[in-house]
């Protein structure tokens, strides 16, 4: 029998252990020689490995959210991958970004904000315990600084150029060129243990236009790195980019018209609220969407 | 005892190719007085070997269409003079400050660290080189005997103890004047040298020969001095100068630079400079400050136009106030000592680019504020931090998008208004110092609520029931509707001792939008109620 393939010698072996099978048990068996996707171990060695196992990647560090709710539902925050909380105003997305700043920072790690609207609340970051040495704030959109202007090249101009472009019509692609620099930049730069992109308040429509190459581009730099990109929003943006996408949402029965109450204003206090946290996709571990609910409460709750 | 002596020949003409290193390969002269008396001082090899000498008038030399003309720049020599004593005292901590061309070192015990004689003179000299200056190194046994040797032999001279008569014989008796004097001083010098050129006495042997006695009857004092020194007996100790650290480089430009990349060019030039002469101390740059002496010219003419347009009282003035100097200054301040002179060049393009000057540039100046370099030690299981030099970078270039008070870290005031923060330099090395002495908690807290700011806070309009608020109109569409849920108010106030007092009530309510794309939706927001000016505001929503 000619050699063919370096399974043959396995070949030969069974066909002479069952020269008595059936011609049909003997077609099996070479044809399962010839399957290179055959689930068995190689005659010889280890020195031909299927392609499915040439690359086995290491899963990723997770680390602790803040939240041990929000833990026990994903196994904490993946390093080197992209993470999306989304849900829509009031859901809680700035209360785990803020809970996962403070154990950032309470590890050693330096932390990143990039803020496309400007809306960080300081006494809220002091509150749920964030290291404010360890933490940097960029404040995007508002009035771009002096740029190089007039003739190419002649940096002496302080007039800023394009003095008629209408801001307002402008005002989101201003801001999210800056996001997407800023954080551009961030990442090249490294040594941070955490970058957050708070598009919280960025709409949908506009938020969409951030091409699925650029978050190609963020994995890709996070990528077997212990950084940490978690990435707020309305509604998922990054597609298949991120490894972790979670849903947040608020029971609307806690403030709904239901339930008027008969207590004057001045008695009520709010003392925090309920979040439904749906884990929608996860690529590190396969898991049943399921969802868990978590409470928040007030700086002023005691 | 050994010394060394470090001699910068034509040292106006070296001060300038220090500056300008592309002026090495050409013919060079330099020029001092005032217009129309404007004489050569001093001239390179190639520019002599054309014929070009000191004393010859300006026009007699711009006829020579090769030579390279150049004023004489006390502020270069400065500079170069400062470098030579860096090299000097990288090898010596005795040094003496002898002329603005010349130092003498003491390196007594330096053989041990540097090696033999010879090794560390050629080590002075390329150290020299590095620093942009050709110099020439001469080592003895005595002071004045290096100083000669240096003076009279290039490259680099070593001369070994009891040979001092016969290596300097061959030099000739104008060397013992080569030191730059003026008025009385300069003619006694002339008339010294006058006499011994009529003895016939042309070098330093002819000098040392002459009897001892006879020499005193007839020169005095200064003859014997003479004779000690032709001899390379002349005792003498160096009187060691400390000099205060002062690291400045400057460089006035022919033409005005109205270019970034021009610029830049001659920055790199200057930072690489400032970084050896630092790198020679075993120090590092904390704080850079570049001053630019602007064309004032230009600033003048415009002030003129806009006076012919419109004669008023308060640009007379302007006009009299630019006549002087223009000058622009930036100060750059590192969060830690560094020294890449990269990167400074980097900062500085960044921040120029961000802070443009305004005019044409017709001078640079930059002066160094040093420090001990950092030592950090990296530990194993520490978790990353960034780098300093590539952080300073990042966010000299994100400062460039966003401006410079919009990226850094937060600092809250002690203050109850609601705004009550500012930003400041963001710095890893601080927060690494502030943790070494608190312990590491490894506590965690439950969920705090976040509120997300409008900024600026969004006017509404409060439709009010019985005094509290129970439907919202905004321009923002997702921020009005009806009210389903309200506490408060809480009333806030403070800076009442201030120009700016502030007071107001604050609400936290639920609001259920009637904007089309989210009809129905519930979100809680902060409610303000302005008592001073009167107005509602949205200030944030509870997230």
């Amino acid at each position: 029998m000619s050699r063919l393939f370096v399974f043959d010698d396995e070949v030969e072996q069974s066909s002479a252990a069952g020269r008595a099978r059936p011609f049909q048990s003997t077609i099996k068996n070479q044809k399962s020689a010839i399957d290179p996707i055959v689930t068995r171990k190689p005659a010889i060695g280890n020195s031909v490995l299927p392609a499915s196992r040439l690359a086995i990647r290491p899963a990723p560090e997770m680390v602790s959210s803040g939240i041990p709710a929000l833990d026990t539902l994903t196994g904490g925050l993946p390093r080197g991958c992209l993470t999306e909380i989304c849900g829509p105003a009031s859901s809680g997305r700035t209360t785990v970004l803020l809970a996962a700043l403070a154990a950032a920072t309470r590890r050693g790690e330096f932390c990143a904000v990039v803020d496309a609207s400007d809306a960080l609340d300081p006494q809220s970051v002091a509150a749920a315990g964030v290291q404010l040495d360890r933490l940097l704030w960029v404040r995007c959109g508002g009035n771009p600084p002096r740029r190089q202007g007039g003739t190419e090249g002649n940096f002496l101009e302080v007039t800023p150029k394009d003095r008629n472009e209408p801001w307002k019509t402008n005002q989101a692609k201003h801001r999210l060129d800056q996001v997407l620099r800023a954080t551009d930049l961030l990442l090249e730069s490294g040594g941070f243990g955490l970058i957050i992109l708070d598009l919280a308040d960025v709409p949908p429509q506009a938020a969409r236009r951030i091409p699925l190459t650029t978050w190609f581009r963020f994995r890709r730099a996070v990528e077997n790195k212990p950084t940490i990109l978690l990435s707020i929003e309305q509604q998922p943006i990054a597609g298949s980019c991120s490894s972790l996408l979670l849903q947040l949402s608020v029971p609307n029965s806690q403030f709904s018209e239901e339930k008027p109450s008969s207590r004057p204003a001045h008695t009520q206090l709010l003392t925090g609220f309920e979040i439904n946290t749906e884990l929608i996709r996860s690529r590190l571990e396969r898991k049943p969407v399921r969802g868990i609910t978590f409470a928040t409460k007030t700086a002023w709750a005691g | 005892m050994p010394f060394a002596c470090i001699y910068v020949p034509n040292f106006p003409v070296a001060a300038v190719l220090r500056a300008e290193p592309e002026l090495k390969a050409r013919a060079v002269a330099i020029l001092e007085g005032k217009l129309p008396l404007e004489k050569i001082l001093a001239v390179n090899e190639k520019a002599a070997r054309m014929g070009i000498a000191s004393g010859m008038i300006k026009a007699q030399a711009e006829l020579c269409a090769e030579l390279a003309l150049r004023s004489r720049s006390p502020m270069q020599e400065s500079a170069a003079h400062a470098a030579l004593l860096d090299c000097a005292q990288s090898f010596s901590p005795c040094v003496e400050d002898t002329a603005s061309d010349t130092v003498l070192l003491d390196l007594a015990g330096m053989e041990s660290l540097f090696g033999s004689l010879p090794k560390i003179s050629h080590a002075i000299s390329s150290r020299a080189a590095a620093l942009g200056l050709e110099v020439n190194v001469a080592a003895a046994s005595n002071p004045d005997v290096a100083l000669l040797a240096a003076r009279g032999f290039s490259g680099v001279t070593v001369i070994p103890a009891g040979r001092e008569t016969e290596m300097l014989g061959s030099l000739p008796v104008e060397v013992l004047f080569a030191d730059r004097l003026t008025g009385e001083e300069k003619e006694a010098s002339d008339r010294l040298l006058e006499t011994l050129d009529r003895w016939g006495i042309r070098n330093l042997r002819a000098l040392a020969s002459l009897p001892e006695v006879a020499l005193s009857e007839r020169l005095g004092q200064e003859g014997l001095r003479l004779r000690q020194l032709a001899r390379g007996t002349a005792p003498r100790t160096l009187v060691p100068v400390e000099e205060p650290l002062v690291f400045e480089e400057a460089i006035e430009l022919e033409y005005p630079i109205v270019l970034l990349e021009p610029l830049a060019f001659l920055l790199n030039h200057l930072l690489e400079q400032l970084c050896a002469r630092l790198a020679a101390r075993a120090l590092a740059m904390q704080a850079l400050l570049l001053t630019l002496e602007l064309d004032s010219l230009n600033q003048q003419s415009k002030i003129n136009n806009q006076q012919s347009s419109s004669e008023s009282a308060i640009e007379n003035r302007q006009s009299k106030i630019c006549s002087r100097v223009q000058k622009f200054s930036r100060t750059l301040r590192l969060p830690l000592p560094l020294l890449d002179a990269k990167i400074f060049l980097k900062l500085l393009q960044l921040d120029l680019q961000a802070h443009p000057p305004g005019a044409p540039i017709v001078k640079i100046h930059l002066a160094v504020e040093s420090a001990r370099p950092r030592s950090a030690q990296g530990g194993l299981f520490l978790p990353p931090t960034p780098e300093p030099e590539k952080l300073e970078l990042t966010l000299a270039r994100i400062a460039g998008m966003v401006g410079e008070n919009k990226v850094g870290a937060l600092e809250i005031l002690d203050t109850l208004h609601p705004e009550g923060f500012r930003m400041r330099r963001f710095m890893a090395e601080t927060a690494k110092k502030n943790e070494q002495g608190k312990p590491h908690t490894v506590e965690e807290q439950s969920a705090v609520t976040a509120l997300r700011r409008f900024r600026p806070p969004l006017r509404v309009h409060v439709t009010l029931e019985n005094g509290q608020p129970v439907h919202l109109v905004c321009q923002k569409k997702d921020v009005q509707g009806r009210v389903l849920w309200r506490a408060g108010p809480w009333r806030f106030s403070g800076d009442w001792w201030e120009r700016e007092p502030w007071s107001r009530d604050e609400w936290d309510i639920a609001l259920q939008s009637s904007a089309l794309q989210n009809v129905g939706t519930i979100a809680l927001y902060r409610l303000v109620h302005d008592l001073l000016g009167g107005g509602w505001f949205v200030e944030g929503r509870y997230d």
